[in-house]
């Protein structure tokens, strides 16, 4: 045992060095017309050594170590708890949401722009996991290609306000109706697909979606995107300073307030905030449905759900739909708050960000996915000081939340339901 | 009530079934008995639609219903349990039998969001049937429990009852005592009886328990090898000379 423990440590110090020392201590410098490669400072070369030793000491110790680790859940008096009852739990939960929605409606008034403008991407990426977690969490179906039905969205708002003038109003439920009319249209070829396979396809439907929007440069333009995207409208009023479509008025002048370019902001946010609320109202509804106990049936046991009647087409779709559905009304929000979208906001890193936001918050878990959201979207802002080192510190912390909490922030809770003995 | 004509299955090379024929009438358990892979797993995976038969016919209530998808064939009364039980795990016990009563799911999506009386009254309905079931099998006080975490007796009978709640008019058992202590097969016996007196239930069964096979049957049906080899009541099979042979062996 210790043997084999030298032997792996060894091992892990050999691949620490190999990969941190050319990345770490090689510089490319320009002098001039010239690229000089320069090699490691001692300083470097010292800490990427020191490195190399802690991940000996750790690989040698890892057993003892990880013994250690597992006593520590004791230290938290919480762990060992008795779950609340399901009335009291459902009313506490109730009770803080309202309280959270509240909160956040007021909250706006009270800071910076950025913030409320952060605030309102996180509401954007909350949308997007609700709608993901239907799909992946109770539907159990991989999707890698999430972020198409996003575009979608996106890009009907852009398109429509580009060639006819079309509203934000208008343009968000025909944008979520066209989304989803793509999720059912890519859910009819993947009907017998699952798992591995079922991933692979929705990866190249996301990136066939992307393509295709850089590449029908008439149509769409292509890499320069589209800007100009109008932002959304109260009852006819604008926010800009100055009236850019006749027949509306100005938020300012309309209430005899002083022109301040955070109304639009804090609009966005709201509107942002109802659409969010909403999502998560519907999806929450739709679990308790038939609809959403077929989904989970179909995670659960395809073969048993199709032996009880259920069809796996009507099911499936459905799932794909209504997932589509949101990420498309996600999109059309997403359009109006930048006012400028190009395919290179519809890359596979945002379908893997949702994806990461859906398995890390707990699958199925609706509270859950919600805090990973904010978790996701605000963590690597915080964490702006380290710069380069942002998506590696992303990527640490969910590497130890894989190890140590693998079901997720929240997992899924069932509801119990009540039986009266029937005669 | 089901009548199966000359069925064959092949598989590649393999002739799996080969022109069995087997027929159920109302209010009648019949069995299908035979050693380890002769196929009479197969055979049932053909009348549940699982398999797309290579030829032959299977008439439910004189309706041809060979090669229609598996969730068409259920939803016209015929419900399959598996060899190994196949249960909605990390649902609870109650969500199990609640799923097993959604066929229709399109109509009631609108009326499910708005949450309508006649919506309302439905879903009290699937809540009543299941918790009937659930008294019926003897698992009312585990509603809630996850289904994957309940003892395996208790798992073969939540099956059942899911089965159940859809109000077939045959049930296809296969291997329902696998696994099952003797004082569970007893309960078993008289669960499946029940089903055939109280319910108006077909069975056709498949089972290695000789004791459970020729007490409740009405009849059985034995096949070797793909083939069929005797039928007749429990009585006729067991003096039945070519079955005593492919069980036991020539001497």
């Amino acid at each position: 045992m210790a043997a084999h423990n030298l032997k792996h440590a060894l091992f892990c110090a050999i691949v620490t060095l190999i990969v941190a020392y050319p990345i770490l201590g090689f510089n490319l410098v320009s002098s001039g017309t010239d690229i000089i490669l320069e090699g490691a400072t001692t300083q470097t070369v010292i800490s990427v050594l020191l490195a190399a030793v802690v991940v000996f000491l750790f690989q040698l110790f890892r057993d003892n170590i990880m013994a250690l680790l597992g006593k520590a859940p004791a230290l938290n008096p919480l762990a060992n708890r008795q779950p609340m009852e399901q009335s009291k739990r459902l009313k506490l939960e109730s009770t803080i949401l309202t309280l959270i929605i509240i909160g956040a409606l007021f909250w706006p008034f009270f800071v910076s722009r950025g913030s409320v403008d952060l605030a309102t991407l996180v509401l954007i990426y909350i949308m997007l996991a609700l709608g993901l977690n239907v799909v992946v969490g109770l539907a159990g179906l991989l999707d890698l290609g999430y972020v198409a039905f996003y575009a979608v969205g996106a890009y009907t708002f852009a398109l429509l306000s580009q060639y006819y003038g079309v509203s934000f109003w208008f343009a968000l439920p025909i944008g979520a109706l066209l989304a989803a009319l793509f999720g059912l249209v890519l859910g009819f070829p993947v009907l017998r697909l699952r798992g591995d396979y079922l991933a692979i396809v929705t990866l190249g439907f996301g990136e066939i979606i992307r393509i295709l929007l850089n590449n029908m440069t008439s149509l769409t333009g292509g890499p320069n995107g589209i800007g100009g995207i109008p932002d959304p409208t109260l009852f006819g009023m604008e926010f800009g300073r100055r009236v850019k479509e006749e027949g509306n008025t100005s938020f300012h002048e309309t209430f005899g307030i002083a022109y301040s370019s955070e109304h639009k902001i804090i609009f966005l946010y709201l509107i942002a905030l109802v659409l969010a609320v909403f999502t998560a109202l519907v999806i929450r509804r739709l679990m308790r449905m038939p609809v959403g106990r077929a989904w989970e049936a179909l995670r659960e046991d395809e073969i048993a759900a199709r032996s009880l009647g259920l069809s796996r087409t009507s099911v499936k779709l459905s799932a794909f739909t209504i997932g589509a559905f949101f990420a498309g009304f996600a999109g059309t929000v997403f359009a109006s708050k930048q006012g400028f979208i190009s395919p290179e906001s519809f890359v596979f890193l945002e379908s893997a960000i949702v994806l990461a936001i859906v398995v890390l918050g707990g699958m199925g878990s609706q509270l859950g996915v919600i805090l990973a959201a904010i978790a996701v979207t605000i963590l690597p802002e915080l964490a702006r000081e380290f710069s380069e080192y942002r998506m590696l510190i992303f990527g640490a912390a969910m590497v130890l939340m894989m190890v140590w909490r693998p079901q997720g922030l929240m997992p899924m809770r069932r509801i119990h339901i009540e039986l009266e003995k029937q005669e | 009530m089901l009548e199966v004509q000359n069925l064959s299955m092949r598989f590649g090379g393999l002739l799996a079934v080969d022109q069995v024929s087997l027929d159920v009438q109302e209010h009648e358990i019949v069995s299908i008995i035979g050693p380890n892979g002769a196929g009479k797993t197969t055979v049932f995976n053909c009348m549940s639609g699982f398999y797309k038969p290579t030829s032959g016919k299977i008439l439910f209530e004189g309706h041809e219903v060979q090669g229609k998808p598996d969730f068409r064939i259920s939803r016209l009364g015929m419900v399959r349990t598996f060899q190994h039980v196949r249960l909605f795990n990390r649902m609870t016990v109650v969500e199990n039998l609640l799923v097993a009563q959604h066929r229709h799911l399109n109509t009631n999506l609108i009326s499910g969001l708005l949450k309508t009386p006649s919506y309302r009254e439905r879903e009290q309905k699937s809540l009543d049937r299941a918790s009937y079931w659930l008294d019926r099998v003897g698992l009312l006080d585990l509603a809630n429990r996850d289904a994957g975490n309940l003892a395996y007796g208790q798992q073969r009978r939540l099956e059942i009852a899911r089965c159940m709640v859809t109000e077939p008019k045959l049930l296809m058992l296969d291997e329902p005592a696998a696994g099952l202590n003797p004082a569970e097969t007893r309960d078993l016996n008289q669960l499946i009886v029940s089903l055939k007196e109280d319910y108006n239930v077909s069975v056709v069964l498949i089972e290695h328990d000789m004791s459970l096979v020729m007490d409740i049957s009405d009849r059985i049906n034995v096949i070797n090898q793909g083939r069929p080899l005797a039928s007749g009541t429990p009585d006729e099979i067991r003096n039945n000379d070519d079955v005593i042979k492919a069980y036991l062996g020539e001497a």
